[in-house]
């Protein structure tokens, strides 16, 4: 019953990514909130299933972006997917696992929004959408995973108690 | 007239006529010293007073005084906290006066100021949200334009709220018009949020600062609305078109209040373009 924390957490995470994250900027790049949150999540050992997030996150942020539905629905399922993945392998340094997923995630959903608007007309160059977006997102993803990391696993401590995980 | 009664008219009259005499400036000297030692002896007495009052009362003063300190320092943080909303109801009211001046100067268009309240989640993206939708009549393709120049167009309407597709977007083609140049030409966003101009003819003559407008061509913008300068033009032999450089009118980082042009519907006009031949 705690997991309907979800709607007013996400809705806002996407108000802050709209209004604050996107004007804090490095370069032409900035933090993507919902994806960090996602993957901080989808790492609890305690959480059996983030694909209800994912998919609040993706009409949330398929609702308000003009990014292309696919983008966002692959994206964010696919970074959640690696997450889960990496999970099972390197959950005893949940740090290391979020950083990587982190890492991973952003790079997957910076090409696929590359790959999908390039083959939908809009003129972008590989070199100056790396140089430019992706990598200081990428910086700025990182620095933003630590305390997220650390809000998610008191909150998924919350969400599933003790008694109720064992 | 007993003795006694004499007595005392004599010494009053004594008394008063020192006092007449010396209020009328005839005792100068004499009573500058003696008004001296007078007050110095007052002064001391006073002085010594005070201290030891201090000294009996410091400890009441002090428990007062951290008192008072307490509700003015809450005071100063309270005018400091009005100082700022002032502030920014004054900065507030200036983009509103720009822009209450623009749309005076231009009456041909009816506008509909909005707030800037978010910014697309992509950062591929160059869009903006702001807080007028559908039930103020904005519709998807009007005009948005700030008193210093073109902003971009509505993408996306819904009862509330508005997407922009700012000018600077990646996917953004404007049909323009160099002023001094008299030519047309492309304004292209960027990923970094700049906007070059395309397609300007070789035989044309454009040089840095000449002004770029809105062509109106297309149907998807009125024209003559302010874009920027051209900063710098790059001419290549071998290419169709010249190229150039645009410093924007408009700060896009600091957007917060713009107005919508609600009486321009663009106009649609794929089914004029020519098919391509099979």
């Amino acid at each position: 019953m705690r997991n309907i924390i979800a709607f007013p957490l996400l809705g806002l995470a996407v108000i802050l990514q709209t209004s604050v994250i996107g004007r804090i900027n490095l370069i032409s790049g900035y933090a993507d909130l919902p994806l960090i949150l996602l993957a901080a999540w989808a790492l609890q050992e305690r959480v059996k299933s983030s694909w209800h997030w994912t998919a609040t996150i993706c009409l949330m942020i398929g609702f308000v972006s003009a990014m292309p539905w696919p983008v966002v629905v692959v994206g964010y399922f696919g970074v959640v997917f690696v997450a889960q993945l990496l999970q099972k392998r390197i959950w005893q340094a949940p740090l290391l696992a979020m950083f990587s997923v982190v890492f991973v995630g952003t790079l997957f959903m910076h090409l696929l929004s590359f790959a999908v608007l390039r083959i939908s007309g809009t003129p972008f160059l590989f070199s100056d959408v790396m140089g430019l977006i992706t990598l200081p997102s990428l910086l700025l993803n990182m620095l933003f995973s630590i305390p997220i990391y650390t809000f998610i696993r008191d909150l998924a401590v919350w969400v599933y108690p003790e008694e109720q995980y064992e | 007239m007993n003795s006694r009664s004499l007595q005392t008219t004599i010494i009053f009259l004594v008394v008063g006529g020192i006092l007449a005499l010396s209020l009328g400036g005839f005792f100068g000297t004499a009573s500058r010293q003696v008004g001296s030692v007078l007050i110095e002896i007052q002064t001391w007495f006073s002085s010594r007073f005070i201290g030891l009052q201090d000294f009996i009362t410091a400890p009441r003063d002090i428990v007062s005084l951290r008192t008072r300190n307490t509700e003015l320092e809450a005071q100063v943080s309270q005018l400091q906290t009005q100082v700022i909303e002032l502030q920014q109801r004054v900065n507030e009211t200036e983009i509103l006066a720009a822009l209450v001046n623009f749309s005076r100067s231009n009456p041909e268009s009816t506008y509909k100021a909005a707030a800037v309240i978010g910014r697309d989640p992509s950062p591929f993206l160059h869009y903006i949200i702001i807080n007028r939708g559908s039930n103020d009549d904005i519709q998807r393709g009007m005009p948005v334009v700030t008193n210093q120049g073109l902003v971009g167009r509505i993408d996306a309407v819904i009862a509330d709220a508005a997407r922009v597709q700012l000018i600077t977007d990646p996917a953004s083609s404007i049909n323009v018009y160099l002023q001094n140049a008299e030519t047309n030409a492309v304004a292209l966003g960027s990923v970094t949020g700049d906007v070059s101009l395309d397609m300007i003819s070789q035989n044309t003559v454009v040089e840095s600062g000449d002004l770029i407008l809105t062509s109106g061509l297309g149907g998807g913008y009125p024209s003559d609305l302010i874009i920027g300068q051209v900063v710098t033009l790059r001419t290549l032999e071998y290419e169709l078109f010249q190229e150039a450089t645009v410093q924007l009118a408009l700060d896009f980082s600091r957007l917060n209040i713009v107005l919508v042009i609600t009486n321009f519907r663009p106009v649609n006009i794929t089914p004029l373009e020519p098919l391509p031949s099979p």
